[in-house]
């Protein structure tokens, strides 16, 4: 059994509440590689929060300290405390945390983070309040501790069966000093902790209880519609709301600015007493915008510039061993090809929204956040509010994918209820949300290899497309610190000349994280060309990969991906492909099975999944994220792009921003490899891996390669 | 006033006869189960049943819902035991959960008028309702078992 040691600054019991209820909670520092523990002192000064609470009746109240978007924190975060703290799940109660960092450390839900991040100290600080509440008991009993246990919220004594429930025992458990080390279960003691346990969250989602950012309702709130520039950057010349103001229920229309990082977006809001009011008042606004800048971009533009860039740069270095320039130079059999990516858009089914209440003490917020510390400090910094005043509530997040963690939306939101004095919900239209960004970004790859005697001898990739740390305008002399996301690490340690590169390229279109950032993108190149890499090589792309990925959970993985898909008896040409990727700490690798139908249509007849993501809490939520991966991922690869024209974005709604739908669901199958590496992440390391896999299955069911994204699976 | 009835209560709703039913459902009469995600029936996600047929509430006017019966997601079972939230519950289908009221309310048409759907069928069924978590597949799964659910119900 592991032996976790706890020092006693871990554990704060809440004073004011000791007499009520035991609270336990413990500090992350935003960012820290290990958890450092602040002491009781350190608390002075903000108002103490925990995860776990368990009021004298015996109630258990958990904290989800992240955002709900689907990804599961709210079934997750509870499963893994339940487990140590021996509660059953259909006993607690889970709320949302407020924002507050100095409680809970990161609460940004963004890189996959929320149970690799915080699993080890939750395990820890749960099975802390057991050990609490069975010396609580054992000292009531007269017993020793040791021949009690806890089940089911009890403290059962075992020679003489006497039982006492944890609300019996709260008030002389708050009494007690926290343990200096706690024992934590093995895997095979688990009780709720690798099982497939129904989401807390489910019945609420299917009988519209759930409450989501659009559903909030303050009393007095009104409601606003922004009609921000088209051309993204551009200004305000002049606007006329007079017709506006005729609509009946609409208040008010004036101007107001969104700080999108280091740049700021001009509107014209309309308020009004419905949501519907305010989108017709705002279509009766005549707004003169100043478009002078970048708005004449066209999508065809980006992609020559990136295309130019990458034959005559060579970037800022990003990682190099060996020499693979002298070595391709001097191969008889390379290949040296272009692959291309798209811009995309979240396309949350809740599109953006946002309740604000200004008043002159306080600042309160509701929304679908992905990260209400963020929100929190930047409302504070903009609006020169104490942090303490700035109260960022959580409801249900209709989607998140990276959107919802960008802070202009709640910047606007608060801007324009300062405005009027009172509460407002910012809703923002599909068209909005599509036309407005920010993107991901599309990106374009190089890559140059050589073989030799059936083995790469050298590889060089680079990467040319906007950067996110850009927006700050930093890091520019820097590569793109993810240009190797999504590339397995192993590679390195095989290939002994091997280089990666970033070209920057400037353009100011607003650019953020999508669902697994980079490696939704590195990962089709890098992927798509280990594939290409293997055919001139003459070798099956699995066995090919086995030579460079060494390492024991590769091999296992690539095992398990021929076990599953019945690699091995595939026929020659039959439509089978594969890529593996790695992304926040997950390996994830696919096979892909397509085949032509007799209307001479590409269809996906099969996709096998296998994650490698170590400890796992919840098997049917992993299963259920990488099968939302893939949907996501074909979208990306087959079904849709944002494009721009004259500066503006081409595409306005679900009409020709088109959507994977039910008759485009392949059948996915998902396996989880069981081992006890740490955790890795859950939410995004499913999507990388998909689109390379599709398009090598297509290549060896029609000889063509893709390399350009996306495509239509209709004329391939 | 315009009088409608939703989930079998009468309500007398001073609105703009060209505001969508959608806004009069979530903004007025105050329920928010029914969603907004695109205003232009493309998604699905506000979809309810105007006497007993799904329609996209986002772009269906007030003044044609007078005087007609409304089913939203609220009024679809008294205790969230419809055979398809039985199924949506036992397969675990909502991710964010944003969709699930629309796509509910699609199935539960298909399921009134085809016992026993087949992928097709769901295809044909489902093919409006967006969901951009990916939950299709147990969508397409919770169908079946709902249509199982609906069936043994039957005999009993």
């Amino acid at each position: 059994m592991e032996t976790n040691a706890i020092s006693r600054r871990n554990f704060l019991r809440a004073s004011g509440l000791a007499g009520t209820a035991l609270c336990l909670g413990f500090y992350f520092p935003a960012n820290a590689k290990k958890e450092q523990l602040m002491s009781a002192t350190d608390q002075s000064g903000f108002e103490f929060n925990a995860w776990i609470r368990i009021d004298t009746d015996g109630k258990v109240t958990l904290t989800d300290h992240r955002a709900e978007m689907g990804q599961g924190s709210y079934q997750s975060v509870p499963q893994i405390i339940a487990e140590e703290l021996e509660v059953n799940m259909k006993d607690i109660n889970v709320i949302f945390a407020q924002g507050s960092p100095t409680k809970y450390g990161s609460q940004i839900t963004g890189g996959s983070s929320t149970i690799r991040g915080s699993y080890k100290n939750l395990l820890k600080l749960s099975a802390a309040a057991r050990e609490m509440l069975i010396t609580a008991a054992a000292n009531q009993w007269n017993a020793s501790a040791n021949e009690c246990y806890a089940e089911s919220g009890h403290v059962i004594h075992k020679p003489s069966g006497k039982k006492l429930n944890y609300g019996e025992l709260v008030t002389a458990a708050a009494k007690l000093p926290p343990p200096q080390e706690v024992k934590l279960k093995k895997i095979s003691d688990y009780k709720l902790i690798r099982k497939p346990l129904q989401r807390l969250d489910t019945p609420m989602k299917t009988n519209g209880e759930a409450i989501f950012g659009l559903d909030k309702r303050l009393p007095g709130m009104l409601y606003a519609a922004v009609e921000r520039n088209p051309r993204l950057r551009g200004k305000v010349k002049s606007f006329d709301g007079s017709a506006a103001l005729k609509v009946p229920g609409v208040k008010q229309v004036f101007k107001v600015q969104m700080i999108v990082f280091n740049t700021t977006r001009d509107g014209v809001v309309v308020i009004a007493d419905s949501t519907w009011a305010a989108m017709q008042g705002r279509k009766a606004l005549r707004v003169e915008w100043d478009d002078s800048g970048f708005e004449h971009v066209n999508t065809s533009d980006i992609y020559k510039a990136h295309e130019e860039l990458l034959k005559t740069k060579e970037g800022l270095s990003f990682k190099k061993q060996g020499q693979p320039d002298p070595i391709i130079e001097q191969a008889s059999k390379k290949i040296d090809v272009i692959y291309q990516t798209p811009y995309q858009s979240h396309g949350a089914m809740e599109p953006l929204n946002c309740v604000a209440h200004y008043q002159s003490d306080k600042i309160e917020i509701w929304g679908p956040i992905q990260a209400p510390d963020w929100v929190q400090g930047d409302i504070s910094d903009k609006f020169k509010m104490p942090k303490d005043k700035v109260i960022v509530n959580m409801t249900f997040l209709g989607g998140g994918f990276g959107r919802k963690a960008f802070l202009d939306y709640t910047h606007e939101a608060v801007a324009i209820s300062k405005q009027i004095g009172g509460p407002v919900q910012v809703v923002w239209t599909r068209e909005d949300d599509l036309t407005q960004g920010p993107y991901r970004a599309g990106i374009s790859y190089r890559g140059e290899g050589s073989i030799e005697n059936g083995e790469i001898s050298a590889l060089k990739f680079k990467m040319a497309g906007q950067n996110i740390d850009h927006w700050n305008n930093n890091k520019r002399d820097k590569a793109n610190g993810s240009t190797t996301e999504g590339f397995l690490k192993p590679y390195f340690d095989n290939i002994k000349n091997i280089s990666f590169a970033d070209v920057p390229y400037e353009m100011p279109l607003p650019n953020m994280w999508w669902r697994s950032v980079y490696a939704s993108t590195n990962g089709f190149a890098y992927e798509s060309f280990i594939n290409e890499m293997a055919v001139l090589a003459e070798q099956d792309q699995l066995d090919f990969r086995r030579k460079y990925l060494k390492d024991e959970r590769c091999q296992a993985l690539i095992d398990k991906m021929e076990q599953v898909s019945g690699w091995k008896s595939r026929k020659k040409n039959e439509g089978f492909g594969v890529a593996i990727t790695e992304c926040f700490e997950t390996m994830v690798g696919q096979i892909v099975k397509v085949s032509r139908h007799t209307d001479g249509k590409v269809k996906i007849d099969q996709v096998w999944a296998v994650m490698d993501c170590g400890w796992y809490v919840n098997p049917d939520i992993i299963k259920a994220q990488v099968e939302g991966s893939i949907v996501m991922g074909l979208g990306a690869a087959a079904i849709h792009e944002i494009t721009f024209k004259n500066g503006l974005v081409e595409q306005k709604n679900f009409y020709d921003y088109l959507m994977p739908r039910m008759s485009d669901m392949p059948p996915v199958e998902v396996h989880i490899m069981e081992n006890t590496a740490d955790a890795g992440g859950v939410g995004e390391p499913g999507l990388p891996p998909f689109a390379p896999a599709l398009t090598d299955a297509i290549y060896d069911l029609t000889g063509k390669r893709i390399r350009k994204l996306p495509f239509n699976l209709n004329t391939v | 006033m315009i009088n409608i009835t939703v989930n079998g209560q009468h309500h007398d709703v001073d609105a703009d006869p060209n505001m969508p039913l959608l806004w009069v459902i979530r903004d007025i009469i105050g329920l928010t189960g029914t969603k907004y995600g695109c205003g232009a029936a493309q998604c699905g996600a506000c979809t309810v049943h105007l006497n007993g047929e799904a329609v996209r509430s986002c772009v269906t006017k007030i003044n044609r819902a007078a005087g007609q019966n409304i089913v939203t997601i609220e009024g679809l079972s008294i205790n969230n035991n419809h055979p398809l939230q039985l199924a949506w519950n036992e397969m675990n289908v909502p991710q964010c959960g944003y969709c699930q009221s629309g796509q509910l309310m699609s199935a539960a048409v298909l399921l009134r008028e085809n016992l026993n759907p087949t992928d097709q069928d769901i295809d044909d069924a489902m093919s409006g309702n967006i969901c951009r978590c990916g939950t299709y597949q147990r969508i397409r799964a919770a169908i079946h078992k709902a249509a199982d659910i609906q069936r043994e119900g039957a005999k009993i």
